[in-house]
Order: C-alpha cells, then sequence, then structure tokens
C-alpha cells in the first residue's frame, strides 16, 4: 500500500535519508525504528505528504505523491490519519469538538449522529465522559487516548503513529500501545508507528523496519528481526534502542 | 571586501524571498475565500476576538487622542483668534489620520501579537500539519477568516475611533476650555466632507488587510521554539506598525 523508493531529503547541507527502499504490508502494523535523530519522524511524514523527497518516489496505492499538492494530494490524504507525538489536539476545541471535526468538516455531518459516533469513539479509547474537557486539562495520555479517537473517528485505510508513546510512563506507555493493538486488530487498518519503546514493540507489531545512517538496513517480521545477527542492530534491541548510532542528526 | 558583498547579497536574497513568500500567502488565503466551505462562523468568531475585544482599548485611546488634540489645538488656534475651528481641526485630524492609524495600531499590538502567538503555538504543536493531514487546507480554514474580519472589523473600530475621539475633543474642548459648542459642532460640518471620510474607510480596510496578513504570516511561519515564538510575535507587530505607517503615507498621496 505504500512503497517508498530510492527517497532521499536533506535539510541544509545534513542528509537525512540517503536512499530509502521501504514497503509497507497492508493491513498490520508496521514499526520503525532507529537511533534519536536518525529520521524516523521525517520519513513518517513523508508517507502522507508533509514533506517531499529531493529524489525518490513515494506511492500511496497506484498513485505517486512525491510532486503532488493540493487538491489531488488532499485526495490521497483521506485514506490517512495521524496521532502526532504531542497528539496535536486543537487548544480551542473540546475533546469532543476535537473528536467530532473530522466528521463535520470532512462529511459534514451534524447533530446526534455526530454525538452517538463520538461518544462511541471515546468510550473505546477509555474517555467516556470525558468529552467536555479542553486538551489542556488533560494528562499526557489523556491527550494521546483522545488523538487516537480523533485519527480513528473516519476508519481510515491507514494510520500513523509518530512516537505515541514518548512522554508517558511505562503502564501508561503500555495501555496505548494495547489501545492501538486491540483497534488495529478490530479495524484492521494498515497502522506505521515510529516508536522507541523496545522491546514493546516486538510484541505489538508485525512488521520491523531499522533506520540507520538514512536507509532501511533490515525489515523484517517481529520475531525474525529479533533472531538477527547483524551486530550493530543486535546490539540497539538489546540496550533499549536508547543509544544514538554513528551518522545520526543532533537536534 | 568580497566576503562584506556577498554576506549583503545573501541579506537581499533572502529579504526578495521572503516578500515573495508573504505575497504569496496573501494572494493564497485571498484565493480560498472564495471556495466553498465558506466558514461564516470562523469568520463571526474572528470579528468578535479582532473587533469587539478591541473595542475597549480602541475607545480609550480614541478618548485621550481627542482631549490632547483639542488642548494642543486649542493653544495654537487661540494665538489666530480661531477657536471656533477646534471641531473642524479635530475630526478632520481624526477622520483622514488618527483614526485609522491609531486604531490600527491598537488592533495590532492587542490582536495582531495574540494571531501571531495562536498560530504559532498551532504550528509548533503540530496542530497545522494536522489540518493537514485531515485534508483541510490550513490557509482557508485558519487565515482566510482572519483577513475577512480584519477587513470588516478595523473599519468599524475606526468609525468607533473617530466617534468618541470627537466627543473626547469636545469634552476638553467645549466643556473645559470655553470653545462655544455650536461652533465646535458647526466647524465639523462645513470642514468634512465624504472625500474626508471614504479615505479614512480606504484607510481602515487596507490596515486591516496588513495587521491579518502580517500577523498570521509570521505565526504560520513561526521556528519550532519559544524563542522563534518570540521573535515572530515581535517581529509581526513591528513589520505590520511599519507598513501600517508606510502604506498611510502612500495612500495620503494619492486621496490629496
Amino acid at each position: 500500500m505504500i512503497r517508498l523508493i530510492g527517497v532521499e531529503k536533506k535539510f541544509g547541507d545534513q542528509p537525512v535519508l540517503q536512499g530509502i527502499d521501504l514497503s509497507i504490508p497492508v493491513g498490520k502494523l508496521t514499526t520503525i525504528i532507529g537511533g534519536s535523530g536518525s529520521g524516523k519522524s521525517v520519513l513518517l511524514k513523508h508517507m502522507i505528504g508533509l514533506l517531499q523527497p529531493d529524489r525518490g518516489e513515494v506511492w500511496v496505492g497506484d498513485v505517486e505523491i512525491s510532486r503532488l499538492s493540493g487538491t489531488r494530494l488532499n485526495d490521497v490524504r483521506k485514506r490517512f490519519a495521524m496521532l502526532f507525538q504531542g497528539a496535536a489536539l486543537f487548544d480551542s476545541l473540546s475533546v469532543f469538538e476535537n473528536v467530532a471535526f473530522p466528521l463535520r468538516e470532512k462529511l459534514r455531518m451534524k447533530g446526534p449522529a455526530v454525538t452517538r459516533r463520538v461518544e462511541e469513539k471515546l468510550e473505546e479509547v477509555g474517555l467516556a465522559g470525558m468529552g467536555h474537557k479542553f486538551p489542556a486539562e488533560l494528562s499526557g495520555g489523556m491527550r494521546k487516548r483522545a488523538g487516537l479517537a480523533r485519527a480513528l473517528i473516519m476508519e481510515p485505510e491507514i494510520i500513523l503513529f509518530d512516537e505515541p508513546t514518548t512522554g508517558l510512563d511505562p503502564l501508561l506507555a503500555k495501555s496505548i500501545h494495547d489501545l492501538i493493538v486491540t483497534m488495529q486488530r478490530r479495524f484492521g487498518f494498515t497502522g506505521v508507528m515510529v516508536s522507541h519503546e523496545i522491546p514493546e514493540i516486538f510484541t505489538i507489531s508485525d512488521w520491523v523496519a531499522m533506520l540507520q545512517k538514512g536507509k532501511i538496513v533490515l525489515m523484517a517480521t517481529a520475531a525474525e528481526f529479533q533472531r538477527t545477527t547483524d551486530p550493530e542492530i543486535h546490539e540497539f534491541i538489546s540496550v533499549g534502542g536508547t543509544v544514538a548510532l554513528p551518522g545520526s542528526l543532533v537536534g | 571586501m568580497t566576503n562584506v558583498i556577498e554576506q549583503l547579497g545573501a541579506w537581499a536574497i533572502l529579504r526578495v524571498r521572503e516578500m515573495g513568500r508573504m505575497l504569496l500567502f496573501l494572494l493564497s488565503a485571498c484565493a480560498w475565500l472564495v471556495r466553498p466551505p465558506f466558514r461564516f462562523y470562523q469568520i463571526i468568531k474572528q470579528l468578535h476576538f479582532i473587533g469587539y475585544k478591541s473595542t475597549f482599548v480602541v475607545v480609550l485611546t480614541a478618548g485621550f487622542t481627542g482631549m490632547v488634540l483639542a488642548l494642543q489645538g486649542y493653544y495654537s488656534l487661540r494665538k489666530f483668534g480661531s477657536e471656533g475651528l477646534l471641531g473642524s481641526a479635530v475630526a478632520l485630524s481624526m477622520i483622514r489620520e488618527l483614526g485609522p492609524v491609531l486604531a490600527a495600531l491598537m488592533v495590532t499590538a492587542r490582536a495582531g501579537s495574540a494571531m501571531t502567538a495562536e498560530i504559532g503555538i498551532m504550528r509548533i504543536t503540530e496542530q497545522i500539519d494536522a489540518l493537514d493531514t485531515m485534508a483541510i487546507n490550513p490557509l482557508q480554514y485558519l487565515i482566510a477568516p482572519k483577513l475577512v474580519a480584519g477587513v470588516i472589523g478595523v473599519p468599524l473600530l475606526v468609525a468607533i475611533f473617530d466617534v468618541v475621539g470627537i466627543y473626547g475633543g469636545y469634552l476638553v474642548g467645549v466643556d473645559l476650555l470655553g470653545v462655544s459648542e455650536g461652533a465646535y459642532w458647526n466647524s465639523i460640518e462645513s470642514a468634512v466632507e465624504w472625500k474626508d471620510v471614504y479615505g479614512g474607510i480606504l484607510k481602515s480596510v487596507s490596515f486591516g488587510v496588513i495587521v491579518s496578513w502580517v500577523c498570521s504570516y509570521k505565526g504560520f511561519y513561526t521556528r519550532h521554539s519559544a524563542e522563534g515564538l518570540g521573535r515572530a510575535t515581535t517581529e509581526a507587530v513591528v513589520l505590520a506598525s511599519v507598513l501600517i505607517l508606510v502604506w498611510d503615507y502612500f495612500l495620503t498621496s494619492v486621496l490629496l
């Protein structure tokens, strides 16, 4: 469903992606790991057209999106939802209004139909009765749940997760991971997650890809990935993915 | 020497590129104004923020501006025995210049800086990216309503400014300094013409565009840091204020 072919990206003189070749399996949860500053979020943003590659192609289905803009890019984006690192909830809207936002804006839905769907979704993510609260009144975990509810409300084909558990304590992080897996199994969307949470990601992901020095050095099923004999990759996953690898961005 | 020229050249190129990006930003936002969905609720909300919530500061500024204008004007006109023309002096100054310029500067300081900060925070916390990912154009959703609200709100505030300023001048000139009430209002009636009023309206409409445009632009392209946001807010207020004054000169030279 999503394919990146020879994708390269530089910021100023700093190369970030140096020839990414990656195919994301349909209907599965794929996690991208790599050292801090290796370009995982940059890679994710290419998949939805928030960034354009300097070279290479980004395919979503049979549409090449790297040079698209405007209405044509928006047509592709309708297949996506994204959960940002900080949840990116709209500050001036309540949780209810945030989750209802895509329904009202994209489907022009109104009234009880919206209320019913939003309340269902809030209950699924464990935020029943919290619709009246504003993002500033929520904890980090609750914001992530609200962001997830907003991402799921349109039942998209593809959901991108940009470090969904960063900044959360281990118990909360596990609850968010469990929620993502439960939703993925129930709705069958294609999930692409960027995460540092090793070894947890091996229990929730179908596929794991590692980004190192601007390239995908390994992509395998979670079980196969853990059996890798590559010494650098093995060291990375053994120490929990917290060591910055050579060649990674600083800042 | 070559280094200095190189740096100067690089600076000039950066400035020209920035100007081009600003203009494209304005044109794109204007283009989205005529494409559905039309965001009437957003426009009303922005009108409330830019217009209604600036009323108090505009009234305060207008009142004291009118009062000080009357004070200064009275003592100047008295040298020529022309105190009776105080009303027209205050009214023409207000309607032609002080009303549009000072009201726009107050709106810039109050609503413009808040606009830059709001949009800047949305940029830093990826809320604008979230709109993009939902296939909602941020220029249409966020910026276009602010432009419309500026075009509607600032002229209304200028009208309030003019009225309050003239009454402020009345308070000082007539009640405090003893100018004839009849002379005050008669001089206004005889001196103020329709071209003064529509000149003021034209200025206020263009100032409304400048405030919304510049302050939204700076917030939209904020760098991802607290320092970046602070700098963007300062630059927005300074640039909008300077543009208002520069554009005021050009418009005045054309209208006169």
